[in-house]
């Protein structure tokens, strides 16, 4: 019998190792599996090269891992936001390399990564700075730069429910990342608020079929409700 | 001279959003524009986080973590909206699908070039986010901003001295002092706050201008756009 339930968040992330490229779910705190991070903090393994939108908030989740001197290099495409002061002290005092990509190009060299792409061309930040030193190509007149995928050895993912098959549905926008970052990561594991029977899912409406999903670990919704919600 | 207040302009960009459009509205200035878009015209707005069909933002007391905004505020989403993953979210913008994006700026060329995402200084922390998908990808862009910067420079400018966001993107240019279009054969006034001369606004400006018609606040006031014109 397949079953990719884990028993405990520590369980979930035993084997990353150091130097591993982590893709970390959500977009601010929406949709960020702060559990399986603090389980990471707790593993801690370092080095740790960090895949997200944003570069944290506050001093839970992804900030609180920075916090914790673990992330050598983050590939992200807003980092500066009003909370950001854990990141923002350590770009300052030059103790983390920043990897800078225009958000539809993070999802899409994502996506890349999950359906075997090799690379792509895109019209965005055809003609700024952050396409400089990249390849170009005037395809039909327009200006397009190539972009490259970006897979991981792991992925940590927050979704709503989840089966022992590794199936799973989100809730509202903290669906964001979840989906690409499953499909690309080597093991993608997924925080869900409750795992349910097989069959319970709607095959219709599943968004992350299992195939994309290696660990589901349920996380307790009290502990959730615990967590301090960072300003936006 | 009367400059157009913050609420003006946003209602006046509101004006040319036609019925059955799909619309992202950039985060800060951009965002008002929801607020003055007519009860009687079915819009669609996205949030490239992974929503179309955002309503406004919840009652006091009802906001949910997991429904937000690109600026990460809490929204609602109206019947009939939908939720997605950011690849579909950002294939909607780079894939052309979006009739309408609204964004600030920093500065505009004469050519439609736009900075909005960096002023350049070595110690800030960049920070770039949707910006560049949307100046590329959405049908028609609109940039809302003042017309100069508090010393009293022309926010429009022959060549952007800001590190660029996309490179003849621009479509249309709200100010408080003016709406101008970026045409091909230059920029195109088509409307003047009331009291303000073209000449003045000429001056004001610094790049060449020109006036679409005999156009003045009241007049040209009336026009709006439809998602055919380019």
């Amino acid at each position: 019998m397949i079953d990719k339930t884990v028993p405990s968040l520590s369980a979930a992330v035993a084997d990353v190792h150091d130097g591993a490229t982590v893709m970390i779910g959500g977009f601010g705190t929406a949709g960020m599996p702060s559990e399986l991070i603090d389980a990471l903090i707790a593993q801690g393994a370092r080095d740790l090269t960090i895949v997200n939108n944003n570069a944290g908030n506050g001093e839970v989740g992804l900030a609180a891992l920075l916090k914790a001197r673990r992330v050598r290099k983050i590939i992200c495409s807003f980092p500066r936001q009003t909370d950001s002061y854990v990141f923002d002290a350590l770009f300052h005092a030059g103790e983390i390399e920043l990897e800078l990509v225009p958000q539809g190009n993070l999802a899409e060299r994502i996506r890349a990564a999950g359906a075997g792409i090799g690379a792509f061309f895109t019209p965005t930040a055809y003609g700024t700075p952050l396409a400089e030193g990249k390849e170009t190509r005037l395809i039909d007149g327009r200006g397009y730069v190539l972009e490259y995928p970006i897979a991981a050895d792991f992925a940590l993912i927050k979704a709503d429910k989840g089966d022992r098959w590794g199936n799973l549905v989100y809730r509202k926008t903290a669906r964001n990342f979840g989906p690409i970052m499953a499909s690309a990561a080597k093991c993608a594991i997924a925080q869900v608020r409750e795992i349910v029977a097989l069959g319970a899912l709607d095959p219709e409406v599943i968004v992350t079929p299992g195939i994309f999903v290696q660990r589901v670990v349920a996380v307790d919704v009290a502990t959730q409700r615990a967590q301090p919600q960072a300003a936006a | 001279m009367k400059r157009f207040s913050r609420e003006q302009l946003a209602a006046r960009v509101a004006r040319d959003i036609p019925e059955g459009a799909y619309v992202n509205l950039g985060i800060g200035l951009p965002t008002t524009v929801a607020n003055h878009l007519p009860h009687d015209r079915e819009i669609f707005l996205h949030s490239e986080n992974g929503l179309l069909g955002m309503g406004p933002a919840p009652a006091s007391g009802f906001e949910d973590p997991d429904l937000i905004n690109a600026g990460k505020q809490p929204v609602t989403l109206l019947t009939g909206g939908a939720y997605f993953h950011h690849a579909d979210s950002f294939a909607m913008m780079r894939g052309g699908h979006l009739d309408i994006c609204v964004l600030g700026a920093f500065q505009v060329s004469v050519d439609g070039d736009l900075a909005n995402w960096h002023t350049g200084a070595k110690d800030a922390i960049p920070a770039v986010g949707g910006a560049m998908d949307l100046a590329i990808g959405a049908k028609r862009v609109f940039v809302m901003m003042d017309h100069q910067t508090k010393s009293g420079a022309s926010k429009i400018v022959e060549r952007c001295s800001y590190p660029l966001t996309g490179v003849r993107c621009v479509n249309r240019i709200y100010t408080d002092l003016a709406v101008i279009d970026v045409t091909p054969e230059g920029l195109r006034v088509v409307e003047i706050v009331d009291g303000l001369a073209f000449d003045e606004l000429q001056r004001l400006t610094g790049v060449p201008l020109t006036l679409a018609g005999a156009d003045s606040a009241a007049g040209a006031g009336r026009r709006t756009v439809t998602l055919s014109e380019r």
